[in-house]
C-alpha cells in the first residue's frame, strides 16, 4: 500500500535527505517570519489588541471565501488541528488566534507571491474558545471563526 | 407472568374472541399484535437496520426512558419525547404492544404481559421472514454491537462477531468496538469479516497523515440498483471514552468529507446513498439539514427508538432520518421504490422484537448457547434480589444507577459517588433475581476501575456542568449522545435550558450547601485517563457484587434525580 510506503519511507528515514529538506523549509521559512515577527500581536493578552497590534481594528466577516475548518469538540486540546483555506485573490497573511488562550495569537503564515492560500497547524488549547482566522488580502482584514470545545471527557454513549 | 409464545397467541386469539380485558383493564385487542411482523413487500430496495444491541444475545427487559429532555430548537421534537407525548405525535395507539414498546408507560404491568424483547435467536427469525419477501435487502450494524455484556467483553467481542455473521450482516460501522483496541477491530475486519462483512466509516482517520482507516462506503447492487452505504462512526469516540484505545485513529463529525464522499458515490453510479450513522439523533437531524444528497441516515447511538421517519429539507432535496431503538429491542426496515435511477417513494417500519411472538432460530441459539458455556456458572450467580424495578435509561438517575452509587459510596466510604450517564443497561422487573450477567449487564467495559478522589467544591460543580454541556448544549455538533452522570450523595437543582455553567444550582450535601473550596471525598469509576489505567483500581462489577452479596435484597427508593428547573411542560418528561 502507498499509505504503508510513505510511513516506512519517513520511518526509516530520519534519513539524511528528508532532514535536509525539512532543514531548508524551516529556514526559509524563520527566514521570512523574522523579518515580520510582530511582537506586539504574539504577545496581546486579548482578541482587541491583538488585532490592533496587526492594524486590524474591524475586519470584515466572511466566512464564505475564508474556509476555517476545525473540529467541533477537541479530541486533545493540546493539539487542535486547525486548517484555513482562502479564495480571496491577493492574500498577503493568515493568522490564527484562540480568544481564550493567555497569547491570543496562535499563528501568523506571510505569503509570497504565487503560493497556494492553505495554512494547516495545531493549536493549543486550555479552554472552550473560538479559533479565529484573519486574512489579510490585497490590505484588507477578512475574518471568521468557530467555536471549539474542550471537554474533560467521559460519560458518553 | 411470563407466558411462553403459545400462551401468549392464545391469550390473543382469546383477547379478540371475547374483547377479553386483561388485569389493567386495557384491550389488547389481537389485531394489534397479529399483524405486527406482516409486511407488505415495497419498492426494490430494502434496508434492514439494527443499532447498539450492546451484545444482548438474550431476551431481556429494557424500558424506555421517562426522561428525555430536548432544550432550544429540539425542544419538544422527535427524539425528546417521551410516553404519551410520543404516542400522540406519531398515532401511536395508547394500551397496544407498540405503545408498550416504545414507551414506558404502565411498564412493570405491561413488561410481565409482554415479556421480554430482543434476543438474537428472535431476531434472527425475524430477519429471515422479511427477507423471505426481499431477497436482497442489505442488513446494516450501526455499531455499539460488540459491547454490554461480561461474555462479549470477556471473549473480546467475538461472540457478536460470530453472531453477526450468522445473522447476514452485511455492513456495519461502529462506536463501542474501539474499546477493544485498534488492533482488534482491523484484525477483525481483515479476518473473521473479510469477504463477509464490510466496516464503513467516512469519520476515521489518522492522526498523523489524516489518511483514511476504513471504508468511506461500499456499492451493493439490489435489484439492478446501485446502492451506496456510507459509514459514520460514532464522532466522539477519542473524548467519551479512553483515546489510549485508538491513539492513532482521529474522528470527528467531518461534514465537509461527508459531502464529499456522498459525491464520490453518486459519480461512481450510486442511485440510493445512505448514511448508516452512530452520531445520535440530534446530530443526524441538523447533519441532514446541511449535507445534501443522502436519501437516508439510519441513525444510532442515542437509543432513541423512534417509530416514523423524520423528513429533514436540505438545499438538495430531503433526506429521512432514523433512529432504531437499542439492545436488539427493534428492527428498522426502510423499503425504497427506485425509478430511472431516483428514489421516488418509500416506507418505513420500525418493528419491536417481542420473543414471546417469534420463535427461536434453533442455529443462532445452538451458537449463543456454545459462547455462554464457559461463563454460565459465572454469570448466573445470584447476588441478590431486588424489590422494585431496575432501569437506567433517562436523562438522570435510574434506579440501577443508584445500586451503583450506593455501593461505590458504602465500599470507599465516600460521601459523594459518579457513574457515567450510559444509555445502555437492561432493565429487571421487582422481584427479580440480580445476578453477576445483570451487574455485568450496566459495567461490562474494558476501563472498569474504580476511583476514589478528592475534589472540591468548584471542581465537582465543573465536572457537573461540563457533562451536562455534553447533554443539553442547544447545537447537537456539541453533545456526545450521553446521559447526564448519576450523581449519588449530593442534591442539586439542573436548569437544562440555561447557559453553561449556569445549569447546575444549589448543590447540596446532607442539607447543607457544597463549599467551593472545601475538600469531598468522591468514588467513581470509568475514568478515561491512562493514569487512572496504569493505577489500576477494582473493577466496579466486583465492587457491587460484594455489595449486593451483603445486602441480599435491595429496596428500590426513588432515584437521586436532580430537582429540574424551567422545564415544566416539555414533553421530553413524564
Amino acid at each position: 500500500m502507498i499509505l504503508m510506503e510513505r510511513r516506512n519511507a519517513l520511518k526509516a528515514g530520519g534519513s539524511f535527505g528528508l532532514l535536509a529538506l525539512f532543514g531548508a523549509f524551516g529556514l526559509l521559512k524563520s527566514g521570512i517570519a523574522l523579518a515580520d515577527w510582530n511582537k506586539p500581536a504574539f504577545t496581546s493578552k486579548t482578541m482587541d489588541d491583538a488585532l490592533a497590534a496587526m492594524g486590524a481594528m474591524s475586519p470584515e466577516n466572511n466566512s464564505v471565501f475564508i474556509h476555517l475548518t476545525v473540529p467541533e469538540i477537541a479530541e486533545n486540546g493540546a493539539i487542535v488541528p486547525v486548517t484555513v483555506v482562502s479564495s480571496l485573490p491577493k492574500v498577503e497573511q493568515i493568522s490564527i488566534f484562540v480568544d481564550k488562550n493567555p497569547n491570543v495569537m496562535a499563528a501568523n503564515f506571510i505569503f509570497p507571491e504565487g503560493t497556494e492560500y492553505m495554512v494547516t497547524t495545531r493549536v493549543k488549547m486550555g479552554q472552550t474558545a473560538n479559533v479565529v482566522a484573519l486574512v489579510k488580502a490585497d490590505g484588507k482584514f477578512y475574518r471568521t471563526a468557530k467555536e471549539v470545545k474542550v471537554t474533560a471527557g467521559g460519560c458518553g454513549g | 407472568m411470563d407466558m411462553n409464545r403459545r400462551e401468549f397467541l392464545q391469550m390473543l386469539a382469546i383477547a379478540s374472541a371475547g374483547g377479553f380485558l386483561l388485569k389493567s383493564g386495557v384491550n389488547y385487542a389481537a389485531s394489534d399484535t397479529g399483524h405486527l411482523y406482516d409486511l407488505p413487500k415495497f419498492g426494490n430496495v430494502s434496508l434492514l437496520h439494527i443499532t447498539d444491541t450492546h451484545a444482548q444475545l438474550n431476551p431481556m427487559y429494557f424500558r424506555e426512558p421517562d426522561i428525555n429532555l430536548g432544550v432550544g430548537t429540539m425542544s419538544g421534537q422527535p427524539p425528546h419525547l417521551v410516553g404519551s407525548a410520543l404516542l400522540k405525535h406519531f398515532g401511536v395507539k395508547p394500551g397496544t404492544v407498540e405503545a408498550h414498546a416504545y414507551t414506558s408507560l404502565n411498564y412493570v404491568e405491561e413488561a410481565r404481559t409482554y415479556g421480554k424483547v430482543g434476543g438474537f435467536a428472535h431476531l434472527a427469525t425475524l430477519i429471515k421472514q422479511i427477507r423471505a419477501s426481499r431477497p436482497n435487502a442489505l442488513l446494516l450494524d450501526g455499531g455499539d454491537t460488540w459491547q454490554g455484556t461480561g461474555q462479549a467483553m470477556w471473549s473480546n467481542g467475538q461472540d457478536m462477531i460470530d453472531a453477526c455473521l450468522e445473522l447476514g450482516v452485511d455492513i456495519m460501522t461502529m462506536h463501542w468496538e474501539c474499546t477493544y483496541g485498534a488492533q482488534r477491530i482491523k484484525d477483525t475486519e481483515e479476518g473473521a469479516l473479510k469477504g463477509k462483512m464490510d466496516v464503513v466509516a467516512q469519520n476515521v482517520k489518522t492522526t498523523d497523515f489524516g489518511d483514511p482507516v476504513f471504508k468511506p462506503y461500499v456499492i451493493r447492487e439490489m435489484s439492478g440498483v446501485p446502492v451506496a452505504i456510507i459509514g459514520q462512526a460514532f464522532p466522539y469516540s477519542t473524548i467519551a471514552n479512553p483515546r489510549y484505545f485508538v491513539p492513532e485513529w482521529s474522528y470527528g463529525i467531518q461534514e465537509e468529507n461527508l459531502q464529499l464522499t456522498i459525491a464520490a458515490a453518486r459519480k461512481n453510479g450510486a442511485q440510493v446513498v445512505v448514511l448508516l450513522s452512530h452520531n445520535g439523533m440530534d446530530v443526524d437531524l441538523k447533519l441532514a439539514s446541511r449535507v445534501i444528497g443522502l436519501d437516508a441516515i439510519l441513525g444510532g447511538h442515542t437509543h432513541d427508538g423512534i417509530p416514523v421517519p423524520i423528513p429533514v429539507k436540505n438545499r438538495g432535496g430531503t433526506t429521512l432520518v432514523t433512529n432504531a431503538g437499542s439492545n436488539g429491542k427493534f428492527l428498522g426496515v426502510l423499503d425504497f421504490e427506485v425509478k430511472a435511477g431516483k428514489v421516488t417513494d418509500f416506507r418505513y417500519k420500525l418493528l419491536p422484537v417481542f420473543s414471546n411472538l417469534l420463535a427461536a432460530d434453533k442455529s443462532m441459539s445452538a451458537l449463543i448457547q456454545k459462547h455462554r458455556a464457559p461463563y454460565e456458572s459465572k454469570l448466573s450467580e445470584k447476588l441478590a434480589t431486588t424489590d422494585g424495578l431496575l432501569y437506567r435509561r433517562s436523562n438522570f438517575n435510574g434506579s440501577f444507577d443508584q445500586v451503583i452509587l450506593d455501593a461505590l459510596m458504602k465500599e470507599k466510604d465516600a460521601p459523594i459517588a459518579f457513574s457515567p450517564g450510559f444509555r445502555w443497561g437492561t432493565s429487571l422487573l421487582p422481584g427479580s433475581s440480580i445476578t453477576m450477567e445483570d451487574v455485568l449487564n450496566q459495567t461490562a467495559i474494558t476501563y472498569p476501575y474504580t476511583t476514589l478522589t478528592e475534589m472540591t467544591g468548584v471542581q465537582i460543580k465543573t465536572i457537573l456542568e461540563d457533562v451536562c454541556d455534553n447533554l443539553f448544549n442547544p447545537d447537537p455538533y456539541y453533545q456526545q449522545g450521553g446521559d447526564m452522570v448519576r450523581v449519588g450523595g449530593l442534591e442539586y437543582t439542573c436548569e437544562p435550558n440555561a447557559a453553561m455553567g449556569n445549569r447546575i444550582q444549589d448543590m447540596r450535601l446532607d442539607g447543607k450547601l457544597l463549599d467551593a473550596s472545601k475538600t469531598y471525598k468522591v468514588a467513581g469509576w470509568a475514568p478515561v485517563s491512562e493514569a487512572a489505567r496504569d493505577k489500576g483500581g477494582e473493577p466496579i462489577w466486583d465492587l457491587v457484587a460484594r455489595h449486593l452479596r451483603s445486602e441480599k435484597v435491595v429496596k428500590v427508593t426513588t432515584p437521586n434525580v436532580p430537582h429540574l428547573k424551567g422545564v415544566a411542560g416539555n414533553p421530553g418528561m413524564i
